[in-house]
């Protein structure tokens, strides 16, 4: 089932110049999971919110499976909503909370039972039917909604930050285990999270918001090796920024020159976004010495190395090297590197930041 | 042994600092608050049942089976009767609005709620006679269709509803916007009507605090005094409560008589504090228990294998 939504605009309040969304448009592939990514205060959930009618929009459409559903009431929409809380029914066993819905659709009795036991298991929980919420740990609350989210044979699949209150160790095998469900599934889903690596590794298809409106969107890759503004860039993996200006149609980057942005003039301040895993410490071998960093600071994490450098130009980066390729350099804080980057975005620096 | 007795000693002595008062502070503290308690609280309570009781057994029980005191019983129960079920649904309906929906008029709402509270019950219940009484609004229209509401039973049940009607809804709205509505909109999203969702989870959720502000209501509708005063016309055996039927006795010197009369209110207060007591206790022994059971099946499964069967 695709799920559509067309310049959608949601306001709270009496506040009229900033939107919690303002005209957002997308469209959610069917049996793809979709991520909407963004920080805090994007409008990622609120426009989750309005795709279950949980919210009404000020402006725009929502459709599923091609009907229009804007005026729609939650109850007839048919969508498996998993909230961030769980919002478990607190007074029901595991078992009532996942047959709730199909019990609301007067499902014959011994199908319930069927299908409860059915999504137990689905779920890995065959034997806590009879639990109360509270005597589960977080990780399996978060499972027990999503089969009674599924219950109900949605069209579409809702998470509001579904890993959001678990603890890393949970979060990861939960991720897991999520993709293995919505193979099995095939379910749309539509997934809500902050947490830019959970998008990365879960999602086909990634709508990244900032400020109520759409940064970018596509899919991770595009995303990540092709970010559209300086936004998506820092968002998105983590970038070194460095600074420079555009010179015979080239923009200085460390030891590297850059072709310049399309229609950046000469003398135009621009930013360069480095990935910490595109950048590579070397001996200085014939450099130019004003081009030349110092090796600030040494720390490993696991088989990786992070090199922080100082640039001559004065910013400090991070270079994330594999630890032979470092070992094989002996070098160590103070001596001077020269940086090479393997792929460097320049945006023209917007003078907002 | 000894050992035993220093381990004791040296833990009464951290508590001892952790306190930081000295014994005889702290006991002084201890004798002020229970000479309080004594004096405000113990010491009336016990005067109505000594009183009471003070020529017998037999005297206390034929004052309690005079027609009139046995009408009055009758009354409280009647009113009591009737304002709680319709604080039930009136506290449930504001509640739910008040807690679930934003709308224009909100505060004003939950200040009319709180209206009860903060007038005085003399004026509540001549707001009643001003409104119903025989030169009130509605007086004229009233005695010509024969209908008697002041100094009547359907005065002394509207000013007894009117006094209560904050403690249901009160508790209800304080328990509700604690809650939250996430369970309410997931029921939403699971296809539930909003009847649905009040019948099978709104309700389940409150029903401590439910039995609360029953309880309370109950209480305050058994005792109510001065809202149902100016309504009644204390006419004997027709519009007489029990505390006004305390009243009464009180100023014939019938001694005997009130105190008895108002020993079955102080036992009414009494069970209803026991049965609040009950409602806390069931409420808090039940989460221990569930409690307890996921303790005890602790090495709970967190292995997450596929091998799940396809909805």
């Amino acid at each position: 089932m695709t799920v559509r939504v067309e310049n959608i605009v949601k306001r709270f309040g009496q506040s009229s110049e900033s939107a919690a969304v303002a005209d957002v448009s997308f469209e959610a592939q069917p049996k793809a999971i979709t991520t909407l990514l963004g920080p805090s205060g994007s409008g990622k959930s609120t426009l989750l919110r309005l795709i279950a009618g949980l919210e009404t929009p000020d402006q725009g459409r929502v459709f599923i499976d091609g009907k229009d559903v804007t005026t729609l009431s939650p109850q007839h929409r048919n969508v498996g909503f998993v909230f961030q809380s769980y919002a478990l029914f607190k007074h029901m066993t595991v078992a009532d909370n996942v047959a709730f819905g199909m019990k609301i659709r007067r499902l014959p009795k011994a199908q319930v039972h069927k299908r409860v036991a059915d999504l137990l298991a689905l779920v890995q929980l065959p034997e806590y039917g009879g639990r109360f919420p509270s005597q589960l740990s977080g990780g399996q609350r978060q499972r027990v909604a999503l089969a009674r989210a599924l219950a109900i044979e949605p069209q579409v699949l809702l998470l509001d930050e579904p890993f959001g209150a678990l603890d890393t160790q949970v979060r990861l095998e939960l991720r897991e285990w999520l993709i293995s469900l919505h193979e099995q599934t095939g379910i749309t889903t539509i997934l809500v999270t902050h947490d830019q690596e959970e998008a990365l590794e879960l999602s086909q298809h990634i709508v990244l918001l900032n400020q109520g409106r759409v940064a970018q969107a596509g899919s991770p890759h595009d995303l990540y090796d092709q970010p559209a503004d300086e936004f998506v860039a820092s968002f998105l993996g983590g970038a070194n920024v460095i600074k420079s200006r555009v010179s015979d149609g080239e923009a200085k980057v460390g030891t590297q020159s850059v072709p310049a942005p399309a229609g950046a003039r000469e003398g135009t301040p621009v930013q360069a976004f480095v990935r910490p895993h595109n950048m590579r410490v070397r001996r200085p071998n014939g450099d130019n010495p004003v081009d030349l960093g110092k090796i600030e600071r040494l720390t490993r994490v696991g088989g990786y190395v992070k090199v922080y450098v100082s640039l001559p130009s004065g910013e400090s980066v991070v270079v994330l090297m594999a630890k032979g390729d470092l070992d094989a350099l002996h070098v160590e804080p103070g001596d001077p590197v020269a940086v090479d980057m393997v792929d460097a975005k320049v945006f023209v620096q917007s003078y907002s930041i | 042994m000894s050992g035993i007795v220093t381990q004791r000693a040296g833990s009464a002595q951290r508590r001892e600092t952790q306190v930081g008062e000295s014994l005889l502070v702290r006991v002084l503290l201890i004798l002020l608050a229970l000479a309080f308690l004594g004096v405000f609280l113990v010491a009336p309570l016990a005067t109505v049942f000594v009183s009471a009781f003070s020529k017998g057994v037999g005297p206390y029980f034929a004052a309690l089976a005079q027609d009139d005191t046995v009408d009055a019983i009758w009354l409280t129960l009647l009113t009591a009767g009737i304002a709680v079920p319709l604080n039930v649904v009136f506290g449930i309906a504001a509640a739910w609005l008040i807690s679930k929906y934003d709308f224009w008029g909100k505060s004003l709402l939950i200040t009319v709620v709180d209206l009860p509270f903060s007038v005085s019950p003399v004026i509540s219940g001549l707001i009643f006679v001003l409104l119903f009484g025989a030169r009130g609004w509605f007086g004229p229209w009233l005695t010509e269709h024969d209908i008697k509401i002041i100094f009547a039973v359907p005065g002394i049940v509207m000013a007894t509803t009117f006094v209560t009607f904050p403690l249901v809804a009160r508790e209800l709205i304080a328990v509700m916007q604690a809650q939250g509505s996430d369970e309410e909109e997931a029921a939403l999203t699971l296809g539930a009507s909003g009847p649905q969702i009040l019948w099978r989870i709104t309700l389940p959720k409150v029903r401590w605090g439910l039995l609360y502000g029953v309880i309370l209501c109950n209480a305050r509708a058994m005792g109510e005094f001065g809202a149902v005063s100016v309504v009644s016309g204390h006419v004997r055996g027709l519009t007489n409560t029990l505390p006004l039927q305390v009243e009464i006795l009180y100023n014939e010197y019938n001694f005997v008589g009130a105190f008895a009369v108002a020993s079955l209110l102080s036992a009414l207060a009494l069970v209803t504090l026991c049965v609040k007591k009950i409602a806390e206790w069931a409420a808090s022994s039940r989460q221990a228990k569930r409690d307890a059971s996921s303790r005890a099946l602790a090495p709970v499964q967190n292995a997450v294998s596929l091998e799940g069967v396809v909805p």
